[in-house]
């Protein structure tokens, strides 16, 4: 395997709160500036200051979804980098290491653990390994290496601007890694000072530092190494394009359509999302004054549950975002939110369970959970987004299935998409639809909250409407909202409720249940974040002449059985592909569709990469592979 | 016109047993409501699980019967999301002080401007009389099969620690002064709390209407019974914290949880503590939503025509490359 003509993939490591990620971002917008798309992961511990993080960012003037297996540019300043990820430069790459790490000793990297030691020195069959072993191999392999010290280049740019106190501050190593690999690429530097300027946009003097030592380490590294060849050919530039982060697609189509109350408490990863709602709280409106997004930061999650359902009693759009603990223990008040028929969005980032799991790594647990979820029976939605420019459309969706149906929709997202940099075609709000369903905005004659209708669902009042009196109750409740035990009150409104399940299927479009990238005779069927490297796999196996198709299932509750069945006409053979243990949309398919013939799955938390899913796929339609195949890359 | 305290009251069956404390404390909140004449539509009564938690279903505003321990979480929801709304969240002691201590305690740190009642019986009513949080040490009411082993929650001790600007004891037979208290509660600016000391006749045999009225203890003037219960405004206690200085803070707060522990023999009800210094919490938020009364989430318009009104252009230019 060898990566295509016009692109890289460049990895950079470090201990977590060194500034790796803004390394990383001001690496991936130096490109996107130029034109390239852009993938980048961030992996990190749980943990603040010292373990081991990287980011490795695929660039290329195609289209791209995925990260892959290979790196051909590698950056590290520190020994844990070059023993984690010097196996994964391939053949005619390159490792830019720091010259001063050469002697140090495997033994003596406090924050590798001991797993990877034994397997690290039982790969190299010794005892004792320092950097330059690791190194020798690499090259032995085919990767050139660029030594550079950084400490000296440090020095010299201290000296040049006489800031003696500069010689110190590892920190800027990072930047210094950044301008090394750009310098060593050829690529034109201005998009490098440029994208330092937009990444400490709010501080100045820290800006100009970086740009001070950024061009010094550019002139150093392009200087001498300037045999290196240009890696990546000049690209057009698409002005639609934006560089967002995972939690941003949500968040702006929160923003975008009209969610006005934000309740959460902090965790991994879904917290990023609430801070970026509340760092841009005030909004602007259209020929209107500026509305604004409450973000309230509660005592837990089932406060957050609480507030979320309180505030969108008020008619407001309302919403929360959480991770697989918190949304444990938001349960109890989801199915009062069902009973009481209050539309309310729950963001479920998920990440990898059980318990506190890998609590900063990737995973696709929670589906059957989410499906689960409450005791009792009641309607909900779940759906999924594949990507981060989906995510910020389905949100508007959500919302409207929300208010359209009267019941709770959880929307799910994962680590994966959350911790991705990408590049996508900007967001276009005015794609977004906004549908109150049966919100009322004045009453007339008497009203009753729970009112029987025709399609089950009653017109919604809001809490401070003139005649709109309500009453809510956990309890089963009678059409005016009053505690009623009587047997029959009891079937029409579980009927009235639960029936709300096939309007939903009937009334949601077939292409917002469950899309088609080509039904084929080897068919892949997914859910959410795999979508992504799914495709870029397809495209690697067409290239080789083998066609799959890809059914991605958007609405998994209720189960878009008819849609998924009338897509998976002709299908031979099928393969589920999903970031979990047990196959959970394996699972909803034996029930409601048929059981797929082989199941792909990952669940180290570490997200899939296509050439994973690419090598997974080979294997099927070459017969060679196993019912049950588990993928292992990343460190 | 003119709205009467009939026009408060819903029709729904009342399934309380007779004689228990709650009658006296829905009969308060009704009048209340009609004293300060709150429109129906801009009141709402949220409420907890227990006995306790069935009151909003009889009072004609708006009325949600929320979780067991939960109801603040749901009623600050509210009042953040439409602060015009008059909130009065009521609950059990079990409620507020047991399985909704986290969210009583979060509550007073945030001081937005609402009522929360506690109907304080000393037992879990609804599921038949085990320990409630604020069941003394060492007693053993009638459906306890061995005495208390837990020491108790001091209610108004834990509201002041907690933040709340206005603290108050009330008391469910002496409906009258209940109502002054709610309407207090209801118009001090910041987030009030209401201890109700509520017989409940089926499951505590320990503090009954006539423990409360001091049966068992006799004035040694007159030799007749010397009622526990009595009223903080008929002493020189002064409960308000006049003006923003430290000490006239601290002693205000220490002379509170100093009465807040008078208990056996005597009892006292009424304002404890208030201060209406400390800011509200959607002072603090206008801090960073200047609009944010005027133009609070419920009130917003989000949509013209079905199409977003929200404008993300500055946002979305800054993702740009
Ligand atoms: C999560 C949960 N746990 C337990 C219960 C059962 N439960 C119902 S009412 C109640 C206690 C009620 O006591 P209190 O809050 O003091 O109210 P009271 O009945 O005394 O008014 C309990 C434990 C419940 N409804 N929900
Ligand atoms: S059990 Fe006690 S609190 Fe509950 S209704 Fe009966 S008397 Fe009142
Ligand atoms: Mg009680």
């Amino acid at each position: 395997m060898t990566l295509a003509s016009n692109e890289i993939s460049w990895l950079i490591g470090g201990p977590q709160g060194s500034g790796v990620e803004s390394a990383a971002n001001i690496f991936s917008r130096a490109c996107a500036t130029l034109g390239y798309q852009i993938f980048g992961k961030r992996e990190y511990y749980s943990n603040i200051k010292g373990e081991h993080s990287y980011f490795v960012v695929r660039v290329s003037d195609k289209t791209i979804r995925s990260n892959i297996n290979q790196v051909n540019l590698m950056v590290a300043f520190d020994a844990e980098t070059v023993f984690r990820h010097y196996s994964e430069v391939i053949k005619g790459g390159t490792i830019i290491c720091d010259l001063d790490l050469f002697d140090a000793k495997l033994d003596e990297v406090r924050t590798i653990d001991a797993p990877f030691r034994a397997r690290l020195l039982d790969q190299l069959n010794k005892d004792s390994i320092i950097v330059q072993d690791v190194l020798d191999l690499a090259k032995q392999n085919g990767v050139r290496l660029c030594p550079i010290s950084f400490r000296s280049v440090l020095s010299s740019v201290a000296d040049q601007l006489k800031m003696p106190h500069l010689k110190g501050m590892i920190r800027l190593f990072n930047v210094l890694g950044v301008s090394f690999s750009l310098g060593i690429m050829k690529m034109p530097s201005q998009s490098l000072l440029e994208s330092i300027d937009a990444t400490f946009a709010k501080k100045q003097s820290v800006a100009e530092l970086n740009k001070n030592a950024a061009s010094y380490a550019y002139n150093y590294a392009a200087a001498k190494f300037d045999d290196f060849p240009r890696l990546l050919k000049p690209t057009s530039k698409n002005p639609q394009t934006i560089l967002v982060q995972g939690h941003q697609g949500t968040a702006l189509g929160k923003m975008a359509c009209g969610c006005r109350f934000q309740s959460y408490y902090p965790i991994t990863p879904a917290s990023d999302e609430s801070v970026f709602l509340e760092s841009n709280e005030i909004l602007d409106v259209k020929e209107n004054r500026p509305g604004s997004t409450l973000v309230i930061q509660t005592e837990d999650e089932i406060s957050a549950m609480g507030m979320m359902i309180g505030s969108a009693l008020t008619g407001t759009r309302s919403s929360t975002s959480t991770s697989g603990p918190g949304f444990s223990l938001m349960a109890e008040a989801l199915g009062w939110a069902g009973i009481n028929e209050v539309p309310i969005v729950i963001t479920l980032y998920q990440r990898s369970g059980p318990s506190t799991g890998l609590p900063t790594r990737h995973g696709q647990d929670d589906l059957l959970f989410a499906i689960h979820a409450g005791h009792g029976e009641f309607p909900k939605i779940v759906y999924a987004s594949g990507d981060v420019e989906e995510s910020f459309y389905d949100t508007g969706r959500c919302f409207n299935y929300a208010d359209e149906f009267q019941l709770p929709v959880i929307h799910m997202m994962d680590k994966f998409l959350t911790s991705s940099v990408v590049t996508c075609k900007k967001f276009d709000v005015d794609k977004i639809t906004i549908s109150r369903g049966k919100l009322l905005e004045k009453i007339d004659g008497k009203y009753k909250r729970f009112a029987f209708t025709e399609d089950n669902i009653s017109p919604r009042s809001k809490l401070g409407l003139e005649g709109g009196i309500f009453w809510n109750t956990g309890d089963e409740s009678d059409e005016e909202g009053h505690i009623t035990e009587d047997p029959e009150v009891r079937i029409k409104k579980m009927d009235k409720r639960n029936s709300k399940l096939s309007v939903v299927l009937q009334k949601i479009p077939q292409d917002e249940q469950a899309v088609s990238f080509g039904s084929l005779d080897t068919c892949v069927i997914s859910w959410g974040s795999p979508k992504g490297p799914i495709l870029d796999a397809l495209e690697m196996l067409k290239e080789e002449k083998i066609e799959v198709g890809f059914i991605q299932v958007k609405l998994l509750h209720p189960f878009p059985a008819d849609r998924v069945k009338s897509l998976l006409k002709g299908v031979k053979i099928l393969v589920d592909i999903e970031a979990n243990q047990t196959g959970q949309l394996g699972q909803l398919l034996k029930q409601h569709v048929c059981e797929p013939d082989y199941y792909v799955l990952k669940y180290t938390g570490r997200p899939m990469t296509s050439t994973e899913i690419y090598e997974s796929l080979k294997k099927i339609t070459e017969k060679k592979a196993q019912k049950r195949q588990v993928l292992r890359h990343g460190a | 016109m003119e709205l009467k305290v009939g026009d408060y009251k819903t029709e729904v069956h009342n399934d309380w047993c007779s004689a228990c404390g709650d009658f006296g404390i829905v009969n308060a909140i009704q009048m209340a409501l009609c004293e300060m004449q709150i429109p129906r539509h801009r009141a709402a009564i949220f409420s907890g699980i227990g006995c306790s938690g069935k009151t909003s279903h009889f009072v004609n505003v708006f009325g949600v019967h929320t979780l067991h321990g939960r109801v603040l979480t749901f009623a600050q929801g509210a009042k953040l999301a439409n602060p015009d709304m008059e909130i009065i969240a009521v609950g059990g002691d079990g409620d507020g002080l047991g399985i909704g201590a986290g969210h009583f305690v979060a509550a007073g740190r945030r001081n937005l401007d609402l009522t929360y009642i506690i109907f304080n019986n000393g037992v879990y009513g609804l599921t038949k009389g085990q320990a409630s949080p604020t069941l003394k040490l060492g007693e053993k009411t009638k459906s306890l099969p061995t005495p208390n082993i837990n020491y108790n929650v001091n209610p108004i001790g834990l509201a002041i620690a907690s933040g709340f600007t206005f603290v108050a004891r009330g008391y469910a037979y002496d409906v009258r002064y209940l109502k002054d208290l709610i309407v207090a509660a209801v118009r001090h600016k910041g987030l009030a709390f209401l201890d109700v000391l509520q017989p409940c006749p089926t499951y505590n045999d320990i503090n009954t209407r006539d423990w409360y009225a001091g049966q068992d203890q006799t004035d040694e003037i007159t030799q007749k019974p010397r009622p526990r219960i009595y009223k903080l405004e008929d002493t020189d206690y002064d409960p308000v914290v006049h003006y923003d200085e430290e000490s006239e803070l601290n002693e205000k707060l220490t002379q509170a949880l100093i009465k807040s522990l008078e208990w056996d023999t005597k009892i006292p009800t009424g304002i404890f503590y208030k201060n209406e210094i400390i800011s509200q919490y959607d002072r603090r938020i206008m801090d960073k939503i200047p609009n944010y009364l005027e133009n609070p989430p419920a009130c917003q318009c989000i949509s013209a025509s079905g199409r977003p009104t929200t404008d993300l252009s500055k946002i979305l230019d800054s993702l740009s490359v």
